[in-house]
């Protein structure tokens, strides 16, 4: 069992420049079904033995893709976001970086009250390495088919969080970088919401960093509703405040976005907090001995 | 990005927002003819990217260091009760002759605040704006708020302090007004706001278009933050903004070049100018003597982590993202040896996007191109990895190398001479 992405997924690439073209590659080399790849001016051709069509609206109704991945560059990204949204996609997965926030407010509201699910931007995506599907960026050899779902909000600590834990033995069942940036579509908080009504998932790892408030959210839910074990970790807890350390979303503003107060939300929520991030997967094979799992 | 006040005076000025009369000087002498023009009663402002500029000291730049001290040990030094002729970046003047005085007092010097840090900041220009006399002072400022995804207005009754101030100690005194993306600024935004300040008649229909006209600057211009610290009510009833902060979204800049060539580069760290310059845009200098090479700013925040439970400083932050050229790579690591407190480096990368055999050759480029003279610990992981393995292999290179996160940075520290 996952969440997001499984053997259904249906995978529709939008923006298949160097970097998405590449990414696609190892998708499919990873065992994801990939159905369709967008290009506006290259319709009727194929990539990689992937057939290109000219619009998202097209791709679907021929191919029935059901997941799009994102690597358009930021300054068409939000219009591709809405391409795919409007095409009917359930499941939008943005890894574009730099968009425009006032962009990701139009994005916003135009997905309110809809029940396309947006990840990211600024995100590596999602992935189920028990049924090898990958709509992201993440090496694919590090993952382990397992039972703890992931949700962090930088992607290369999505990697060191999973190293840490397939080295212990510990496999995933899914995992979800939501992105860095103010304006994301699915925040930590509704991440965690699905890992934890997820029978595959048995404990979950939480990534967090500086600024906002969005840990604390994620700290009310977890006390109140989740049983399974919860591992977090806050990055920036060294960082000097009022700066802006790449995420536009860390920056340290007001008490919330501070690490000390993250961290205690969570001890309070009942989560296992790891003060180091070289000592997450030992911190979540202590908190599964704990709980005999 | 952020923006002078008398530069952002001119994008809200645009879009009809009213201020005081007044326009930027360079020297004394354009201080004392905009002061004429004004009718003499004028207040000169020191334009420099930091506050505090009221009560700051202006002095030469080998005097910044002490007295950055000065003002942030002794709190009866940044009170405002201290006078004298080095006293305040921000000066009221009479008559024109004044103002000339005011500016020459000003201009040329470095102007140190509790804000600005220990380098203080030059005061290249001065704003000459008519004097107001107010009657009450109040807070406006518009942010995103990403949880909702939509522009929010903040406002309070108490204007003309420090809005984090108020914040802590009384954060009811700060109303917050969301704004419909879709729908705009619509009318009851305003008449909700200027109501829930106390504002009645005229005055809030002043307001009401005072604040119109900073939400379309705000959306015009791909803000972050427009901020008005204070907005007056005079004493013969008009509705003025005192001051003017405009900070741009640095992902809109691409579609704002007239904004962009506002740009002040001598306000900014002179090493992160550099490493814009080379196409290292992440980079954040810090106190440390670590150099950090990484990919991720989610990874080189926890990389800072971790040097610091193992005992040891990062020099600074630095994300050097999806890297395609071993050029940009070298570029990083030229940047972080132009910092002399530097005493060793730790590349830490964790290929997803980024290739870890791209990072090997910057690596082994750089030791070709320039002089590293700093150990150089080095933890790769991930995307092509096997192939960057190789390549450090056959260098011969005398990094030193390690595979776990933590026992990377005990080597860093170590490496730095200051074992845990």
């Amino acid at each position: 069992m996952s969440v997001l992405v499984d053997e259904n997924t249906r995978l529709l690439v939008q923006g298949i420049g160097t970097e998405g073209a590449n990414h696609m590659r190892r998708s499919i080399a990873y065992g994801t079904n990939v159905v369709a790849a967008i290009h506006p001016r290259r319709g009727g051709e194929q990539q990689d033995g992937v057939p290109i069509w000219t619009t998202v609206d097209a791709a679907v109704r021929e191919t029935g893709a059901n997941v799009s991945i994102i690597f358009v560059p930021a300054p068409g990204a939000a219009d591709a976001i809405l391409e795919a949204h409007a095409a009917g996609v359930p499941l939008i997965v943005c890894i574009t970086e730099g968009i425009p926030v006032m962009d990701m407010v139009k994005v916003k509201a135009a997905l309110a009250g809809s029940k396309t699910v947006l990840i990211g931007p600024n995100c590596p995506g999602v992935i189920t390495p028990g049924t090898k599907t990958r709509v992201g960026i993440m090496p694919g050899d590090v993952f382990l088919p397992g039972n703890v779902g992931v949700v962090s909000r930088s992607g290369t600590l999505v990697y060191e969080v999973v190293a840490q834990l397939t080295n212990e033995g510990i496999g995933q069942s899914t995992c979800i970088g939501v992105g860095g940036d103010p304006i994301i579509g699915t925040r930590q908080i509704e991440a965690i919401r699905m890992l934890n009504e997820d029978a595959g998932t048995k404990a979950i790892v939480m990534v967090g960093e500086i600024g906002g408030s969005a840990e604390q959210e994620a700290a009310a839910y977890i006390k109140e509703h989740v049983k399974k074990p919860v591992v977090a970790f806050i990055a920036g807890a060294t960082a000097p405040p009022g700066r802006r350390m790449g995420h536009a979303g860390a920056i340290i503003s007001g008490e919330d976005g501070k690490a000390e107060n993250k961290k205690a939300a969570l001890r309070a929520a009942g989560a296992y907090v790891s003060d180091s991030p070289a000592e997450i997967g030992a911190t979540m094979k202590r908190a599964l001995q704990e709980r005999g799992l | 990005m952020k923006l002078h006040e008398y530069q952002a005076r001119d994008l809200l000025a645009s879009q009809g927002v009213p201020l005081p009369g007044g326009r930027v000087a360079s020297t004394a002498a354009e201080a004392r003819q905009i002061a004429e023009e004004l009718g003499g009663r004028v207040v000169v402002k020191a334009q420099i990217h930091a506050g505090g500029r009221g009560k700051g000291r202006l002095v030469a730049a080998s005097e910044t260091a002490a007295m950055f001290q000065t003002l942030t040990t002794d709190p009866a030094n940044n009170s405002g009760q201290v006078k004298g002729d080095r006293v305040g970046g921000v000066r009221l003047a009479d008559t024109a002759a004044e103002a000339e005085a005011a500016a020459a007092a000003i201009l040329g010097k470095h102007l140190v605040s509790i804000q600005t840090g220990p380098e203080g900041k030059l005061v290249k220009n001065v704003l000459v704006a008519a004097q107001t006399d107010v009657a009450k002072e109040y807070y406006v400022a518009i942010i995103i708020d990403g949880a909702q995804g939509s522009p929010l207005i903040m406002a309070s009754t108490e204007g003309g302090q420090e809005i984090e101030v108020v914040a802590h100690k009384n954060p009811d005194a700060i109303l917050r007004q969301p704004v419909n993306p879709a729908a705009g600024f619509e009318p009851y935004v305003g008449r909700v706001v200027a109501a829930r300040l106390g504002f009645e008649g005229d005055q809030a229909a002043q307001f009401t278009k005072l604040l119109e006209g900073l939400y379309k600057t705000f959306v015009a211009t791909d803000a972050s933050l427009v901020e008005v610290n204070p907005l007056v009510v005079t004493t013969d009833g008009k509705v003025l903004a005192l001051d003017a902060k405009v900070t741009i979204d640095d992902n809109a800049l691409f579609r704002h070049k007239d904004i962009e060539a506002l740009r002040d580069k001598d306000e900014e760290d002179p090493l992160e100018v550099m490493a814009q310059e080379l196409g290292v845009a992440n980079f954040i200098k810090l106190e440390g003597n670590i150099g950090c090479v990484v990919n991720g700013a989610g990874l080189a925040m926890a990389t800072m982590d971790t040097i610091k439970l193992a005992g040891g400083e990062p020099a600074n932050f630095l994300d050097i993202g999806t890297v395609n050229d071993p050029q940009r790579v070298v570029n990083a690591l030229q940047v972080i040896l132009e910092d002399p407190s530097v005493k060793a480096i730790f590349v830490n990368i964790f290929g997803g996007m980024a290739r870890v055999d791209i990072i090997a050759q910057g690596v082994i480029d750089a030791h070709k191109q320039l002089k590293i003279d700093v150990p150089v610990v080095m933890r790769l992981v991930g995307t092509n990895l096997a192939e960057g393995e190789k390549l450090i292999e056959e260098s011969g290179l005398p990094v030193i190398r390690a595979t776990e996160l933590g026992d990377a940075a005990r080597k860093s520290v170590e490496a730095a001479g200051k074992v845990a």
